[in-house]
């Protein structure tokens, strides 16, 4: 992974360095105007933020059931971007919000699932922080629970009818936007990595310090 | 012998309970008195506001069931049973199982109080579909009370317990309160809708079977230090 | 040997909030070049006007919402690596004052 930091970090800076061009001169969507553009930066981020909640799900389970510790750290940090790209779809998806449906917020099966992520996962970072001994356990449970309940929420709130665009919007998108917005997707799933990298090593550099306290607190014993 | 474990653990829970009642009366008052400030939160000029009865009862539920399953496990970290129970040479799944039994218990005395209570106070028609209704509260306390174990029993040894319990139950139960309450408001309905209501049993299961398994397959890796 | 591997990701951290920052700045010309096609945008459609030819519109401005939800992706994720290289920055600077407290030994 250390080989390939480098040039994922230049890839990821000079894709979203361009990506405001790409996104200036992607098709003029004329029903919801200018506001429209807010989209090259709010699916992406949630392409983001579910490849994070998937992650610490997944290395969760497999730091609960084999015990590795470079799980548990990738969990962590998967985490924690969790929360960093919900906000972020959190925000930009009212925005665009108040101006394509003249609402900042409603109830359907999409953004009450957001909404839930993002506080399952803040409840992760929570008890990582104040839940004490013990606690990375607890918080891997509570990744693994958090990605079982998401087909349960979905299909719970999606009785009623949803004013959400419906997820075929991608598909079907005109081809003077597609170039952009696959261009923004891969822009943000490679922050996500560099991001992810960075956070890992910090908690491996965190640990590595634990270790060194405690055999410092043996050879003094 | 798994079983017997679990009914083993349930009746330890339940004698310890009839001796005192302490868990169950508080439960059932503070149940009680959550309603109340409910009513006085929802109602005007005398009148429920739209369908309230519903989310209501369900809220209670869900709060009485927070302290329900705070105190159980305070109880265990008090006398220090904790350790000795998965010191046992039991499979610890069954220790949960007998834990969760014990708190479902408790929580549908609450509700055989709280039901009729809210039936009285709010004019509700609840009494229409017994069976449903009894089939729709056993599934929502189960899936409750499955998730509420496993996380009460993995937070007693933190500072933090009581408000990090809501914390992390709240959103993992939010099917659980859509369904019940939904399902609820359409037995509620003027003539009951019971294909709704059977479809909110029908996810309410589902929830109950996947979150159960999930609870028993992690509860051992999660109480090892 | 072990100087390398923990300065490294020190330094691409600091290249990477300088890039950013200047992205952050580049971003003001695109955007203002991101006009509707003359004629293409219906009558009722709020353009980006400047102030002083305000139209009576009943209609909220596109461009705050825009500029503000961009505005917003670009300081959640430069605060985020900021507080990575401040926590990063404070584990080195324990890590080196426990390498000199057992040194002496």
């Amino acid at each position: 992974m250390r080989k390939f930091f480098a040039p994922l970090v230049i890839v990821a800076t000079l894709m979203l360095a361009y990506a405001p061009v790409m996104i200036a001169n992607a098709l003029f969507e004329s029903t919801m105007g200018l506001v429209q553009k807010i989209f090259y930066f709010h699916v992406p981020s949630w392409f983001a933020m579910f490849t994070a909640v998937f992650v610490s799900g997944i290395a969760s389970g497999v730091y609960l059931f084999k015990g590795r510790r470079g799980a548990d750290r990738v969990a962590f940090a998967a985490a924690e971007l969790a929360v960093l790209f919900g906000a972020i779809g959190l925000v930009t998806g009212p925005l665009w919000a108040r101006k394509a449906w003249g609402v900042w917020w409603i109830w359907d099966a999409k953004l009450t699932i957001a909404f839930l992520l993002e506080m399952t996962f803040l409840a992760y970072l929570l008890v990582r922080k104040y839940g004490g001994p013990g606690s990375e356990k607890l918080a891997a449970a509570m990744a693994i629970f958090g990605m079982a309940n998401v087909p349960f929420v979905y299909y719970a709130v999606n009785i009623w009818r949803t004013i959400h665009p419906l997820t075929t919007v991608v598909p079907t998108l005109r081809p003077g936007m597609r170039g952009a917005f696959w261009f923004c997707v891969t822009a943000f799933m490679l922050l996500f990595l560099v991001l992810l990298t960075l956070r890992t090593h910090l908690e491996h550099r965190r640990a590595m310090l634990d270790d060194l306290y405690l055999s410092e607190e043996d050879g003094a014993a | 012998m798994f079983l017997k474990v679990a009914l083993l653990v349930l009746r330890k829970d339940v004698i310890i309970e009839i001796k005192s009642r302490e868990i169950l009366f508080t439960t059932l008052f503070f149940s009680v008195s959550c309603i109340l400030v409910f009513s006085f939160a929802f109602v005007s000029e005398g009148q429920a506001v739209g369908d309230v009865a519903a989310g209501i009862l369900w809220i209670a539920i869900a709060f009485s069931g927070t302290l329900a399953l705070g105190r159980t496990f305070e109880r265990e970290r008090y006398g220090e049973t904790l350790k000795a129970l998965l010191l046992a040479p039991v499979a610890r799944p069954a220790i949960y199982l007998g834990k969760l039994l014990g708190v479902v218990i408790l929580l549908g005395l609450a509700e055989l109080l709280l039901v009729p209570l809210v039936a009285l106070l709010f004019s509700a028609s609840l009494f229409a579909r017994p069976l449903l209704l009894a089939a729709l509260l056993l599934t929502g306390t189960i899936g409750f009370c499955a998730v509420g174990t496993l996380f009460a029993a993995m937070l007693v040894r933190a500072r933090t317990r009581d408000v990090l319990l809501p914390i992390l139950l709240y959103p993992i139960t939010v099917p659980v309160m859509i369904a019940g309450v939904r399902g609820t408001a359409a037995l509620l309905a003027a003539p009951p809708d019971e294909p709704v209501a059977t479809m909110w049993i029908g996810l309410l299961m589902s929830f109950d079977v996947v979150f159960v398994t999930l609870a028993l397959w992690t509860f051992e890796p999660l109480m090892t230090e | 040997m072990n100087r390398r591997r923990d300065t490294m990701p020190k330094r691409f951290l600091r290249f990477v909030v300088v890039v950013a920052i200047a992205l952050a700045c580049s971003h003001a010309a695109p955007i203002g070049a991101a006009q509707p096609p003359p004629g293409q945008a219906p009558e009722s459609q709020s353009e980006f006007v400047p102030v002083n030819e305000l139209p009576p519109a009943d209609q909220l401005q596109a461009a705050p919402l825009l500029i503000t939800a961009y505005a917003f992706v670009w300081v959640a994720v430069l605060f985020y690596v900021w507080t990575i290289w401040r926590r990063l920055g404070r584990v080195e600077k324990d890590m080196q004052a426990l390498a000199r407290r057992s040194q002496p030994r």
